[in-house]
């Protein structure tokens, strides 16, 4: 069965989704996530959406929820990679994340998160 | 089997979700969408199958071609056997959910068609026909 990855780079999770998200897959998304970044006492969580062929608006209210979680643990949530097309269908679908910050890649996720912690300093 | 036959896909679970998908990426493939059409097809057969499991939990989407003044398209239709839709123009309104979606599975699903209409009766069912043209 598809299931998500999470791995931590310099105290940012970095969750990437399966090609294609089932149900079950996306009720254990925040349990899974929650528990590793308070394990790891994560900063910022990047939510890598690379592999998702389509974010229908049941995945888009789901990633909206696993950002509100991360916020309320204290980390800054990312979504990175999406696909142009992918963008192109969720805006006509009407969907909204929320609000939450967006990069194109893992890549510059983690090169905005650095610039942030750099001016805050 | 012919290439144009239709095909049917039952649906009554959260697993047919991913046999819908499946079967409409294959469709929509064989006639040769642009990729952006065919994440546009995929997401509203799901919307749409998705519907089905919350409020029906019983019905069917059948996959076939469609031809209009020498274009060719896919056309999906859902079918069920489930409550019907009391204000079909309210639920064809942004936002608005009797259950636990966004509300944007009618009316989002609708403005990833070139082609939409819906039919439902209260205590008999709902039918919904969506088409793409192949551009």
């Amino acid at each position: 069965m598809a299931d998500v990855h999470i791995i931590s780079i310099d105290g940012v999770l970095v969750v990437t989704l399966p090609a294609v998200s089932d149900d079950r897959m996306a009720e254990r998304l925040v349990e899974q996530v929650g528990e590793r970044l308070v394990e790891l006492a994560a900063r910022a969580v990047l939510i890598d959406v690379t592999n998702a062929r389509i974010i229908d608006s049941f995945m888009g209210r789901v990633l909206a929820g696993l950002a509100g979680a991360i916020r309320l643990l204290g980390a800054e949530p990312v979504m990175v990679g999406m696909r142009p097309e992918v963008a192109i269908t969720m805006v006509e679908l009407g969907m909204d994340l929320g609000g939450v910050a967006t990069a194109l890649s893992i890549e510059h996720g983690l090169a905005g998160l650095r610039a942030r912690a750099g001016r805050r300093m | 089997m012919t290439e144009h036959a239709p095909l049917t896909v039952r649906i009554d679970d959260e697993a047919s979700l991913s046999a819908v998908r499946r079967a409409v990426d294959e469709a929509g493939r064989s006639l040769g969408f642009g990729l952006v059409d065919q994440t546009k097809l995929m997401t509203a057969a799901s919307e749409l199958a998705r519907n089905i499991v919350l409020y029906a939990r019983d019905g069917r989407v059948t996959i076939d071609h469609a031809h209009a003044a020498g274009r060719r398209g896919l056309r999906l239709t859902f079918e069920d056997g489930g409550p019907g839709i009391p204000n079909l123009e309210r639920a064809m309104q942004d936002g608005y959910s009797t259950g636990q979606g966004m509300g944007l599975g009618l009316p989002g699903a609708k403005r990833l068609a070139h082609e939409f209409s819906i039919d439902s009766e209260p205590g008999v069912g709902t039918r919904v026909v969506y088409v793409l043209w192949r551009r």
